[in-house]
This record gives C-alpha cells, structure tokens and sequence, in this order.
C-alpha cells in the first residue's frame, strides 16, 4: 500500500516536473508540435521519453529502496539489528511480583551470533538472554530460571509495566512481544518496511546472481547453456512448424481438397491451447528434446498454417488475373505472386508464433526438463533462490522481447511495403 | 489480321435462391486491328464481365471469342489487362513490374531491356525505375501498369477503367497518354469507363450497353480520339460536336435509368 501510494506520488511530481520543467527548455519543431487538437487525436500521442525512463529508474529504485539495496542511496526503514531489551513482571501465586530484563540480540540471518551474557540480578524473576534472526521471531521460556515456575502458578502480568494477558500482543522499543496461549513469551523484533530476501532480494544480489550462474552453472548447466537450450528448442520447433505449416496453408489456400481434408483438423487444434498438450507430449515422448520440439512444433504449426492460408486468400483478385495476363504459368504465378503477396501475413504469423512458442517451451521446462531457462526458475523457487527466480524472469523476458523485435526488424527488411498498399 | 469477334455471348450467374442473372445476353462484336472502343454503360450492364469473357477469366454460358481466328478459353498473353488499380506487384520494383511479362515468357535481360526502357520514357517514369510502387503516386503507379501491359507486346489490350481511381487533373493527362500509346504502338483497345466524357474521347468506337438483361444498346462512331491524338484534349472538349455527342448520350443514359427505375417501381408494386 505504500508502495503504491510512493509509486503514485512519483508519477505525478515527474509528471509536473517534466512539463512545467523540462519542457520549456526542449525545443518541439515537428509537426505534431504544431497541432492544436492533441486531446482525441490518437496520432498525436507519442510515448514521452522522459516518462518511459523514469518510469523504469522508479522501478529499480523502489525495488532496491524497498530491499535495502547499497546501489541506493534511500532506503525504506530496513529490520531491526542489534541489542534491545524489554522487562516482564511475574506473579508469583502469593501475589508478589517482581521485574525481569530480557536482553535480545537480533542478527542478521545467515551471520553468526552469541545469545547475550546477562546477570540473573535479584528477585524471584531472573533476567533473560537471547538472539533473534532479523524478520524471525523467538520463543522465550522465561520462567527457566525463574524461582517460581508457569506449572505452580506464576504468569507474567505486564510486558514493560503494559499489563498484558496471554493470548494478547504488546510493543515493545523494537518490536513486539506477544504472550502465548501458555504464557510464554514471544519477541518478534520490528521488521521495518524492507522485503525479506527471502521474498525479493536486492538488485545487487540478483546480479551477482547472474555473474554466479554464468560462471559455475546451476543444476549441471550454466545460465547460457539453459539460455541456450530454451531457445534452440524454440528455433528447431518453429522452424520444423513453418516448414510444414506454410506450405500446408498453401496448399488449403489453393486447392479444394487439402482445404476439405484439412479443414476441421487445423480448425479444431487452433483453439488448443499448446500447454494443454504438454501432458500428452510428456506421455508420448518424455521429458527430452524430442518432447519439447515436438510441443514447439505443434505450438507453430497451426498459427504458420493459418497465416499461410490467409497470406494466399488475400492475394488480390487482379494481381492473379494481371499475372496470368502477362503470361506467367501456374508455377511463375506461385513463385513471383502468390508466395511475395502472403510474405506480411506470413511474417506476422511467425512474430505471433516466435511468442507462442517462447512462453509455451518456459511452461513445458517448469512441469518438467534436464536444463532450460524454465527448469532453472523451477528449480530455484523450490529451494527458496528467490534470487535466481527473479533473474530468470527477467532473463525470459528480455529474450521474448528481442525476439520480437528481430522479427519486425526482418520484417522492415523482407516486407517492406507492408501495409503500404 | 487480328481481328477480335464477339460472337453470341451470353452470360447467366446461377443464384443461391434458384434465381438467376442474366449478365449479357447474345452480344455480338467485331473489333478489328487497332481500333479503340469504349464501353460505355450504367452499373449493372455486364461490361467488366464482357471484358473478364473476353480476357479469359470468365468462360460464357453461350458463345465464344475469337481471336485471330483461335478460339479464347483461358487468360493469355495475347490480351493484356489494365486493372482500375491494386494489381502491380509491390515487391517488384518498377523496372521488374514493367518487364514481368517478357521475363516470365524467359526472354534474357538484354532483349528486352530496351522495350522496357523505352517504354518507361515513354510514360514519363525513367527516372523512377529502381523506386518501389508504393512509393509512387495513383497517376504514375497507373502509368506503370500501361507500361507493363505495353511490354507483353500484347494484340488486345483490354482496360478496365483503367483511370476511374485517378483525380480529375491526372486524369485528364492520361487520358492524353492513353490516346498517345494507342496511336504510338497500333494496339487493338478495349477501354471501359464510368465517364462519358472519357468514353467520346477516348473511343474511335464508343459501345452504350443497357442493364437486366446485359446487351448492346447503340454504338457509335466518333471523330474525337483521331483528332485528339497530340492535342490538347481540353479544346476537343469545348468543340460544339463534342457538346452535342455528350448531350446525346448523357440523356440516353439518362432515359436508361428512368425506365430501370420505372420498372423497377413497376416490379414492386
């Protein structure tokens, strides 16, 4: 929630402070500059440079501010580290009472601590020691070298002179301490605003990360190799699709028969989504490359198949009639019509299935895979390496977006009056 | 000679409800060598389907066509086409637009790189030859389409409003291109419009074709086109005959309309 109402605030300072700001020092001489009716002239709104790049710094700062990050200067209020104590009072059956210190010493998790040396001190209620992990909490039985004992009557009656009850929770200087249905106490020192590691890790952490998986691997591959292996199998499966779904949707597009036979299969595996045949591909062919391409294939297939097909339904009735006009034959009219005019169709059924085939191979490798990008997410989130899975993640998603975009670069390159007739 | 016959065409299109179109009924015509006819006719009248008969798209439910005496039943490099627009192929440039015909038939480059060059000045586009067609305007994309035509060297060139898309300006500049080409190379043209004035320009012969069912109407001789080779069409425009022609056939046209309408009225009610 305060995440939320931070990452607002900083939309709407950049905001003012970029147009009241920044703008009047940029000079805006293009065209668009000189509209008068931007508001409903969709044409007019283009994506303001600035917003896109503060909005991914804000981003980066809110996830390093907001896990204790060095690379950030601010920081949200991190867990409690260090020495704290707090004092209970006992009651003894007869009524009396007396105060105890507990001295507590919260460390960070994965550093090695002491419990504090205390000095018992005087009274029937001795002080206590203890070491709690930062964002962990600990049981303390007070009453271990108290004199008088929970089993003959003694119950702590106040938390630092608070009068507590057990069952209930009160703070304390840094954290809080809650009475336990049996009358033991619990201190769960103040957590502060930060996310555990555990959670989200830090920037830094998530880098180094990379920098150690590059190097050493994880799980018998190193991150490239798993890279590696998620997208050969997409290339091997996309290819082994396009090369028997184009020329499939060729055929549909011009001859009655294949469109006839082939009409309700591609029409009813269209709509299954490639996930769903994961488990069948895992039955038929395992957890091997072969499963995968053959998932891959299937996932490309159809979506090349139906581009080809609409690429050739969409050849204009005159460009055929003009080519036959000039001569070409059956074969010439194929080669140097039908086949440049369905190329835009074609490359679009290819970017949509390049994504397709991306996201199905990560699915395919979290249910189960030797190596790939999806089976090292898998694998770390099931022993809690929040850090790889998040470098994962960003890892996939940089891929899928660079394969988009190599695929409308050759698509400017290959198909260039595309939407330009 | 090449002469081009017409002979009994009739067309019937079969409706999905059991009814059926009559599209052209028994049409018979005779074009010889290197003349120009103009087709001229309301919507509806069957001309774009005499044309598809007659460059072989379309196979008549009677009659045939002819042409230098073989018998016409398929598209053929003989009987050019020139499309309204949208039929140049975009991933060609306009030097490979204007020599597909020759290269399909598998001339080598230099025989007929001349042809093509040629006929680029002569459509005014040898300096756009290596552009891409989108990259040119309505007008001149049309004029590559004559061009190509032009290349096949074909007998017949059969134009379907070949100009209809264009702006009035451009297009009156090729309606001077078209008559230029027309007396340059000797061709035998078909050219449907939707504009009278077009049709008494550009027609050495102009066909009037009526609706329901699609036949000849009237045919007419005009003077116009032979006169206006290399002139300024615009003053063959203001002569007092060509008022007088364009009157004549706009009120024939006219009266056409009225009595669809009035049978049609009739039909309904």
């Amino acid at each position: 929630m305060t995440i939320l109402i931070i990452y607002i605030a900083i939309f709407a300072t950049a905001f003012f402070a970029v147009r009241f700001g920044v703008r009047k020092f940029r000079q805006m001489k293009d065209f668009t500059s000189l509209k008068t009716v931007t508001f409903g002239d969709e044409s007019a709104v283009r994506p303001d440079r600035w917003a896109s790049v503060i909005s991914v710094i804000t981003v980066f700062l809110l996830w390093g501010a907001f896990t204790g990050s060095t690379w950030v200067p601010i920081h949200a209020p991190g867990p409690f580290v260090g020495e704290t104590e707090f004092t209970y009072t006992l009651e003894a059956p007869d009524g009396a009472r007396d105060d105890a210190t507990v001295y507590a010493r919260v460390f960070k998790v994965g550093e090695d601590a002491e419990e504090p040396e205390v000095d018992p001190g005087e009274g029937f209620a001795k002080n206590d020691g203890i070491k709690v992990g930062a964002w962990r909490s600990e049981l303390l039985i007070m009453d271990k070298n108290d004199e008088v004992k929970r089993k003959e009557g003694a119950k702590i009656v106040a938390i630092d002179g608070q009068p507590v009850s057990a069952g209930e929770t009160v703070s304390v200087a840094d954290g809080k301490v809650a009475l336990t249905a049996k009358g033991s106490i619990n201190f769960s020192p103040s957590g502060g605003m930060q996310m555990e590691p555990i959670w989200l890790p830090a920037p830094e952490a998530v880098v180094a990360r990379v920098g150690e998986i590059a190097s050493e691997g994880y799980q018998n591959f190193t991150l490239w190799e798993h890279l590696f292996w998620s997208l050969f199998r997409v290339i091997v499966g996309f290819i082994i699709g396009a090369a028997v779904g184009i020329p499939l949707g060729y055929a549909m597009g011009l001859s009655d028969w294949f469109r006839g036979w082939f009409d309700p299969i591609v029409e009813f595996m269209r709509p299954v989504p490639p996930l769903a045949l994961i488990p069948l591909v895992i039955i038929w062919a395992g957890i091997g490359e072969s499963g995968k391409i053959i998932l891959l294939f299937l996932a490309a297939l159809w979506i090349m198949t139906i581009s080809a097909r609409a690429g050739v339904s969409g050849v204009a009735i005159s460009k055929v009639h003009a080519a036959y006009s000039l001569g070409a034959s059956k074969w010439q009219l194929m080669r140097h019509v039908i086949v440049p005019n369905s190329l835009p169709e074609i490359f679009t059924g290819a970017r949509v299935a390049m994504g397709v085939c991306w996201g199905t191979v990560v699915a395919a490798e979290l249910v189960a895979a030797e190596k790939g990008a999806g089976m090292m997410v898998m694998v770390a989130s099931r022993f809690q390496n929040t850090d790889i899975v998040i470098m994962g993640i960003i890892l996939i998603g940089i891929i899928g977006y660079g394969i988009d975009i190599l695929m409308r670069k050759a698509e400017a390159w290959l198909v260039p009056w595309k939407g330009r007739i | 000679m090449s002469t081009l016959s017409i002979e009994n065409i009739s067309m019937r299109f079969d409706l999905p409800n059991g009814g059926h179109v009559q599209a052209l009924q028994d049409v018979s015509l005779e074009i010889k060598t290197g003349e120009l006819m103009s087709v001229l006719g309301p919507s509806g009248c069957g001309k774009t389907t005499l044309l598809n008969i007659v460059a072989g798209f379309l196979a008549p439910t009677d009659g045939k066509i002819m042409l230098n005496d073989h018998q016409v039943t398929g598209p053929g490099a003989e009987r050019g086409m020139v499309f309204q627009q949208g039929a140049l192929f975009e991933w060609m440039s306009v030097r490979d637009n204007v020599s597909f015909g020759p290269r399909m038939a598998g001339k080598r480059e230099k025989d007929w790189a001349g042809t093509v060059d040629h006929l680029l000045d002569v459509v005014g586009l040898q300096g756009f030859k290596q552009k891409a067609v989108y990259e040119l305007s309505g007008g001149m994309q049309q004029r590559v389409a004559l061009a190509r035509c032009l290349a096949n060297d074909p007998d017949v060139i059969l134009m379907d409003e070949p100009l209809g898309a264009l702006d009035a300006l451009t297009r009156e500049k090729m309606q001077g291109l078209v008559l230029e080409l027309w007396k340059e190379t000797g061709k035998t043209i078909i050219l449907i419009t939707h504009s009278v004035e077009e049709a008494l320009l550009l027609g050495e012969r102009l066909l009037v074709m009526a609706p329901r069912p699609g036949r000849i109407h009237e045919e007419y001789r005009l003077p116009f086109a032979d006169d206006g080779v290399g002139k300024d069409l615009r003053k063959v425009k203001k002569t007092s005959e060509f008022g007088q022609k364009r009157e004549e056939i706009l009120s024939m046209i006219w009266d056409m309309e009225e009595e669809i309408m009035g049978r049609t009225e009739e039909a309904s009610a």
